[in-house]
């Protein structure tokens, strides 16, 4: 995150123009113009960042996005596409010089085929309402993002969305077969097909979390997998953060692929607690969720080692869950961990940086450290079995200045991540939120290539443009002001 | 190692400078699949070894012309493995080809493909310059997922010279169980048993027979090897018969001719297509043999929700892979400029436009 931009005024001589040239083909009703109208989509998840679209276009039919991209490509007008508006980098944050194309229309269950166990979705169904429509056949969508019950199957697409169940089952693009998408010309090109993979280059996996600045997609074919016939959850707690580190390498070590496998702190635990009731220590320094799913015997034969190395890791109380509601419980607060933070702070703001698991201890201390540095709050959230750790920074907008040394916080915590060997972002995205932090994970080769890649599907940057990639120049600007570990990153580039 | 990747970049800017082509080479054992590059081998062969592996961090990064072998015995030695069970098709087979092809084996369709594996690269682009995309962790969304983009892309789009791959562990026990049964039936149960929570590692059938290979936890195989049913193989033969489909030295790939690789919907019924067959991942590919006209083919594959490659044999000039439609081919072509814009990268190894 960066300091708000002002919003941007919308210049309304090329409103009109706009709106004129999309009420050529589009209902008055699906063109939104009026601030009170617009002012809904000025922000997805993300809230710090807020702009108010110059238009809004909410087609029904495949042939009314390709048409308003054509038009948008032909005024050199940039687009936005917005799924259900979830994502918590700024991925959907509109531009005032821009028109929004919302894909909420698009909520097409198309075709189930049980016997190839996949279906075929429009962008705006939501990621839950896949696995609820599978669910009589003994299927599932396996991605389980937190925001599952409202963030739309697009949005996983563009975002490469995981959940807690990725170390098994992995992430999006481990999980879509095929894409149909327009590109930013109009064009419909269908990308992956019905197989296992496709002729050419794997586009299907450049597409999936490309933050929607290469097309629009207009359907997804999922995998689907067959429900496991039963799961357990080991529920650990430790007085040591460390200690809980070991225990998940312990068992990681031992050739055991847990279903789920997350690491809370005490802070998060305490918040958690509060809010919902799951059954948690709050005493402790960590407590583990390990889930082992698979035949009743796989379970019973796997819950068993898991809390053995538990015990033997340190931990000072196992327990497993005794029936479906207890495990539930177990995972609804886990997964109401931000809401939880929301609970006890005016704001909060997570980050997702993802490290290597043994680095888990160095990374949570250091940032204990900057916890004192700051004069901020930090309650941590770890999917430990792949290493995505999300900090909750809390905070309080309305106290001058705080706004500022959180998104210092966090940009720091990202520096460690990658001083650790890991990433800015695991699973949340790049957005506008960490374009900064980009420039210090990436070289300006590779941020050039990145750039080469997008005027590969768009020549003139109009999709989505100055998201997710920074520019060269941007970068020299962040370098100044923020030189990192006292080198400058480009000392080359001329300085303005 | 700097000083072999120095000079790898010096002759790509060469190359490049003067627009010469460079054959990418590893252990040269795939040389036979793709189309024909006609120019100056690039050798990777000397920037090999691994790493960094960290067993519990379930990542491994080696050098590009690291042999697989090698890789394989490191990992077996932790009690872990690739996943995706790659073919090697011959003894000096490189991890860097293993990416570059792309290619998978029996274990695909249950366990995920070499991309899914993909965590991270390091290259040198058509330019020389020296990339790193992905990394060593398991998620990660950072920038355009470069790193799956070079799997399969058969070095058109830079050299390869790193690769960090997850690595899983290897299953505590493994049954392979063989039934007789006819190929529509045979396609019928792979993909029921695919929608049913059965730890199902490998299923391949020819000549009348089906074999299923289960792995996990002990109990759980002995269960699903009750409900399967069918008659179980020692584990040698088992050994022998998986690695045969996945090196093609099985008897069904002997003599030459043509193979040809059918990627389709895994519930496609029999492919009424003259030659014979090998079924493998729960029916979504199928090897045949056959002198079938190269249209023909391409076209049976196509109505089955997928696409047909000339993988062994035959003649090359007809296209491999199969053609892309134009609105596809062109962002090939963008994207083939944006990473090697003069050309000189295998040029012709996956379409004659690239």
């Amino acid at each position: 995150m960066t300091a708000v931009a002002a919003q941007i005024a919308v210049d309304l001589a090329r409103q009109r123009e706009v709106v004129a040239a999309l009420e050529a083909f589009l209902p008055r009703t699906s063109i939104l113009f009026d601030h009170e109208d617009v002012k809904p989509y000025e922000c997805d998840g993300l809230t710090a960042y807020r702009q108010v679209p110059m238009v809004v276009a909410l087609p029904q039919t495949e042939e009314q996005v390709c048409r308003i991209l054509k038009t948008c490509h032909m005024l050199k007008v940039p687009v936005v596409a917005r799924g259900a508006g979830t994502g918590l980098s700024g991925g959907a944050l509109p531009l005032g010089n821009g028109v929004l194309l919302s894909l909420a229309k698009f909520k097409g269950i198309l075709e189930i085929d049980g016997r190839a166990r996949t279906a075929r979705v429009q962008p705006g169904v939501r990621n839950l309402a896949i696995s609820e429509a599978v669910a009589p056949l003994g299927l599932y969508y396996a991605p389980d993002p937190s925001s599952q019950s409202a963030c739309s199957i697009g949005g996983n697409v563009a975002e490469n969305s995981g959940g807690v169940h990725c170390l098994k089952y992995g992430l999006t693009v481990h999980n879509i077969l095929r894409l149909r998408v327009a590109t930013v010309e109009g064009d419909i090109v269908e990308i992956g097909d019905d197989a296992l993979d496709a002729a050419g280059y794997d586009l299907l996996a450049l597409l999936t979390g490309s933050e929607g600045m290469l097309a629009v997609i207009l359907e997804v074919t999922v995998r689907l997998l067959p429900k496991p016939e039963y799961a357990q959850v080991v529920m650990a707690a430790f007085d040591d953060i460390e200690k809980a580190g070991q225990s998940v390498a312990n068992v990681i070590a031992s050739g055991i692929i847990p279903s789920g496998f997350e690491m809370m702190d005490q802070p998060a635990t305490r918040a958690v607690e509060d809010y919902a009731r799951a059954g948690y220590r709050t005493d402790v320094a960590a407590v583990l969720l390990c889930e082992i799913d698979g035949t009743h015997e796989e379970v019973a034969d796997g819950i068993r080692r898991v809390q053995d190395m538990m015990d033997a890791s340190g931990s000072v109380q196992t327990e497993v869950s005794r029936d479906e509601a207890q495990r539930l419980r177990f995972w609804a607060g886990r997964k109401a961990a931000f809401a939880a933070a929301g609970a006890i702070s005016p704001d909060y703001y997570c980050m997702d940086g993802t490290i290597p698991r043994k680095r888990l201890g160095e990374v949570l201390r250091r940032i204990a450290l900057l916890e004192s540095k700051y004069g901020l709050r930090c309650a941590n959230v770890f999917h430990a079995g792949d290493g995505n750790l999300h900090p909750i920074i809390l905070y309080d907008a309305n106290q001058p200045g705080e706004l500022a040394r959180t998104e210092a916080f966090g940009a720091e915590i990202l520096e460690i991540c990658l001083e650790v060997g890991g990433t800015i972002t695991g699973e949340h995205g790049v957005g506008v939120e960490k374009i900064n932090s980009m420039c210090v994970q990436f070289k300006p080769a590779e941020l050039e290539t990145f750039h080469r890649v997008k005027r590969a599907f768009d020549e003139h940057g109009l999709l989505n443009p100055g998201k997710a990639v920074p520019t060269l120049h941007r970068c020299a600007e962040y370098g100044r002001m923020h030189v990192h570990r006292g080198q400058d990153k480009f000392p080359d580039l001329p300085r303005y | 190692m700097q000083d072999v990747i120095d000079n790898l970049s010096r002759l790509i800017r060469e190359a490049a400078k003067q627009k010469r082509p460079l054959c990418i080479r590893g252990g040269g054992t795939k040389d036979f699949y793709g189309g024909p590059v006609h120019s100056y081998k690039l050798n990777i062969g000397d920037y090999r070894g691994i790493v960094t592996y960290e067993p519990t961090e379930l990542v491994i990064t080696a050098r590009a012309g690291t042999p697989l072998a090698e890789i394989e015995a490191a990992l077996l030695e932790k009690g872990q493995m690739l996943a995706f069970e790659p073919p090697h098709f011959g003894e000096g087979s490189t991890l860097g080809g293993c990416v570059a092809a792309g290619l998978s084996g029996p274990r695909r369709a249950y366990a995920g493909a070499l991309r899914d594996f993909v965590l991270g690269v390091r290259i040198l682009d058509g330019k020389g310059d020296d990339l790193k995309f992905g990394g060593q962790v398991m998620k990660n969304v950072a920038g355009y997922d470069v790193s799956r983009l070079m799997a399969g892309a058969l070095g058109t789009l830079g050299v390869l010279l790193e690769v960090s791959l997850k690595v899983l562990p290897l299953p505590v026990s493994e049954t392979t169980l063989h039934l007789k049964c006819a190929e529509a039936e045979a396609i019928e149960r792979m993909n029921q048993w695919a929608a049913q929570p059965l730890p199902i590692t490998a299923t391949a059938y020819r000549d009348g027979e089906l074999g299923v290979r289960l792995s996990g936890a002990r109990v759980a195989v002995d269960a699903a090897a009750k409900k399967i049913g069918g008659a179980p193989a020692a584990p040698a033969e088992a050994e022998r018969f998986w690695s045969g489909v996945r090196e093609q030295t099985d008897t069904f790939f002997s003599g030459g001719g043509r193979l040809w690789r059918l990627s389709v919907k895994s519930t496609t019924p029999p492919l009424a297509l003259p030659g014979q067959q090998l079924i493998e991942w729960g029916g979504a590919l199928r090897w045949l043999k056959s002198s079938s006209d190269v249209k023909t083919i391409r076209d049976a594959a196509a109505r089955a929700g997928g696409h047909a490659t000339l993988f062994r044999g035959g003649d090359k000039t007809l296209g491999v892979f199969h053609p892309l439609p134009p609105a596809l081919m062109k962002l090939h072509r963008n994207l083939k400029q944006a990473f090697d814009p003069s050309g000189i990268l295998n040029p012709g190894r996956l379409y004659p436009d690239l």
